[in-house]
């Protein structure tokens, strides 16, 4: 089996999956938590594409989910925009703010591009904050509108769950589509060695801060989607604190897999629900988490799940050619 | 008069502050200097620092220098454990993983602090009182002093330790090139150890000494390291006159903005220029530019 066939096979079960998840898991709280995994799953993705495709590290994206469900919230509501319409704006704005910036941030590395990143997001979590006249400061902005489609309103578990679902596993598909592309490729270049990717002609300052704009285009749909089936949004929700979370999420998944991604959301998704009895301790688990996979498990929960199955594969291999 | 009266007060305000985010800075310098990573978790030793010395003065009922001398010995220690358990382990990991790393530390050291401290807000004690001082018609509180002069002091200490004492010497080399200072019987990994030891004493004395004019807690050191990093980034990553310089001016302008255009801005200030400056001269204000290797 080739390895698009079995990409496309993966991708497929996937989708079966996630459309199947309510029929067998009902109740509004379980869906919420399934339609939070879906946007912080949008939200890991669009990171990975930075940090595991190009090897760029990003400590700033909260605030790019914030910009996009503020720009999506604050144009519902005070000027009464159409939401899709919002949402398209909201995507278009983070793209050009990211393109702008972009350039003077991504020619930064290593240590100083995850400073200049989490200056970013300070900035932009202080502005949410701080501008009480366009965004309600930090009691947040209610009565954002639901998405709709003619008469199909957005408002209920069941039609938010196929909703983020299925802009999700568009993002996801896109995705994985682009590392397989010659761009994918190009860009794993750049993450190993930039010179040595500069040298054999890949244009590595522009595709970085092409691939950072993708990243925070993604953002904003998440946050534009965010805004509209919460209804309610508050800066907290935009915080350093968020951005970390979101690198927690590509990194325990792993760099670089979307599924990884996927994965890494889904935990930390649910691991305050399962760590709710531990009270205060959750933010010791989450330092001990981050320090402990990357130090013992860098490529993440998938590459370690593919190591085991690797490993077992290899044992069974080896008997079969002990027999023949 | 009254104008000029203000002024003063935000000059000082800021140069005090400035002067804890330049000793914070020094931390993030020394660490970047021998081992070639950004410490994230550097502003958790200042808040270490600062919750120590409530610790044992309110439980332990210990009078205020001996109290200072165990907190910085502690913070210290933690430092070590940090670079024994978390750093040491890791040989050329990825710029990546030791920012990761060093995130999941600070997270961990304030998670703890939380959980056996609480959610409050903690006063120290003014080292000498707060009775201000009369100067020349302009009003100083004891506080300031104390800060000034334990920061020439540090400044002064460090200064004698790299340029004339055989460890500091060794830390220099290491900084310069690891490879040529181990080949010459310097043991590099001792001098890892030192550097996160020293950066994280000159933490939390930053921490000690700013705690009776701002307050302390658990959450404390995530913006007092991150300008910290500011100030060593204007000073282009030395552990000198140039991050005294960049910590004083990010201290000023952050005052005089808050004092002049907007209060509830004053974090932001500090974002602002350090984007500005790694964005038009990330070698810093004080620096030549330096080929990199590739």
């Amino acid at each position: 089996m080739t390895k698009e066939k079995r990409e496309i096979i993966m991708f497929l079960i996937f989708t079966l999956a996630v459309l199947a998840v309510p029929f067998f898991l009902q109740g509004s709280y379980f869906m919420n938590v399934l339609v939070f995994i879906g946007i912080n799953t949008m939200l890991a993705v669009g990171l990975n594409l930075l940090m595991g495709y190009a090897g760029q590290i990003s400590l700033g994206h909260a605030a790019f989910f914030g910009l996009g469900a503020y720009i999506s919230g604050v144009l519902t509501t005070t000027y009464e925009l159409n939401p899709w319409s919002a949402l398209a704006v909201a995507a278009g704005a983070n793209g050009g703010l990211a393109f702008v910036i972009g350039f003077p941030i991504l020619k930064l590395r290593g240590h100083f591009l995850a400073m200049a990143t989490l200056g970013f997001g300070i900035i932009m979590f202080i502005v949410f904050n701080e501008t009480v006249a366009v965004t309600g400061g930090p009691s947040g902005l209610s009565g954002i509108p639901n998405l709709h489609i003619s008469s199909l309103v957005f408002d209920n578990d069941m039609h938010n769950y196929y909703l983020i679902w299925s802009v999700t596993l568009v993002t996801m598909l896109l995705s994985i589509n682009l590392s397989q592309s010659r761009i994918g490729r190009a860009l794993r270049a750049i993450a190993d060695s930039e010179v040595a990717a500069r040298v054999m002609g890949v244009n590595a300052r522009v595709l970085k801060v092409q691939i950072f704009t993708v990243s925070a285009v993604i953002s904003a749909v998440a946050g534009s989607l965010y805004a509209h089936t919460m209804t309610f949004i508050s800066p907290a929700s935009f915080g350093f604190n968020f951005s970390v979370e979101l690198v927690t999420m590509v990194i325990i998944g792993g760099l670089g897999s979307i599924y990884g991604s996927f994965l890494g959301a889904a935990i930390l998704t649910m691991m305050p629900e399962f760590l709710r009895v531990l009270q205060d301790f959750d933010i010791i688990v989450y330092g001990l988490l981050l320090i402990i996979m990357t130090m013992y498990m860098p490529g993440g929960l998938i590459s370690g799940f593919n190591q085991i199955t690797g490993f077992i594969g290899g044992k069974i291999k080896g008997r079969g050619g002990s027999h023949a | 008069m009254d104008n000029s009266q203000q002024l003063f007060q935000y000059i000082l305000s800021g140069l005090s502050n400035g002067a804890i985010y330049a000793l914070i800075g020094f931390g993030f310098a020394i660490i970047h200097n021998a081992t070639g990573i950004i410490n994230f978790a550097q502003g958790e030793f200042v808040m270490l620092g600062g919750m120590f010395t409530i610790f044992f003065l309110s439980f332990f009922h210990l009078p205020l220098v001996p109290a200072i001398i165990l907190s910085i010995l502690f913070s210290t220690m933690v430092g070590i454990a940090f670079e024994r358990l978390a750093i040491r382990p890791l040989k050329n990991a990825k710029p990546l993983s030791m920012v990761i790393i060093t995130i999941g530390a600070s997270i961990l050291i304030r998670g703890i602090s939380m959980v056996v401290w609480g959610k409050d807000t903690h006063a120290l004690p003014a080292f000498s009182g707060n009775e201000p001082l009369h100067i020349a018609g302009a009003t100083i509180l004891p506080q300031h002093l104390w800060i000034f002069a334990i920061t020439v002091l540090i400044i002064i200490a460090n200064k004698i330790f790299f340029n004339f004492t055989i460890a500091g010497k060794a830390m220099l080399a290491c900084a310069y090139n690891s490879q040529a200072a181990s080949l010459v019987g310097i043991n590099v990994k001792t001098m890892i150890l030192l550097s996160f030891a020293i950066s994280s004493a000159i933490g939390s004395m930053a921490g000690i000494i700013i705690a009776p004019l701002t307050m302390t807690a658990y959450d404390v050191g995530v913006m007092l390291g991150l300008k910290g990093f500011c100030a060593v980034i204007i000073g282009g990553m030395s552990s000198g006159l140039g991050t005294i310089m960049g910590g004083l001016l990010l201290g000023l302008l952050e005052s005089l903005g808050a004092g002049y255009i907007s209060a509830s801005y004053k974090d932001a200030i500090a974002f602002i220029i350090l984007l500005l400056i790694l964005f038009v001269r990330p070698q810093g204000l004080f620096a030549t530019k330096e080929t990199e290797r590739v």
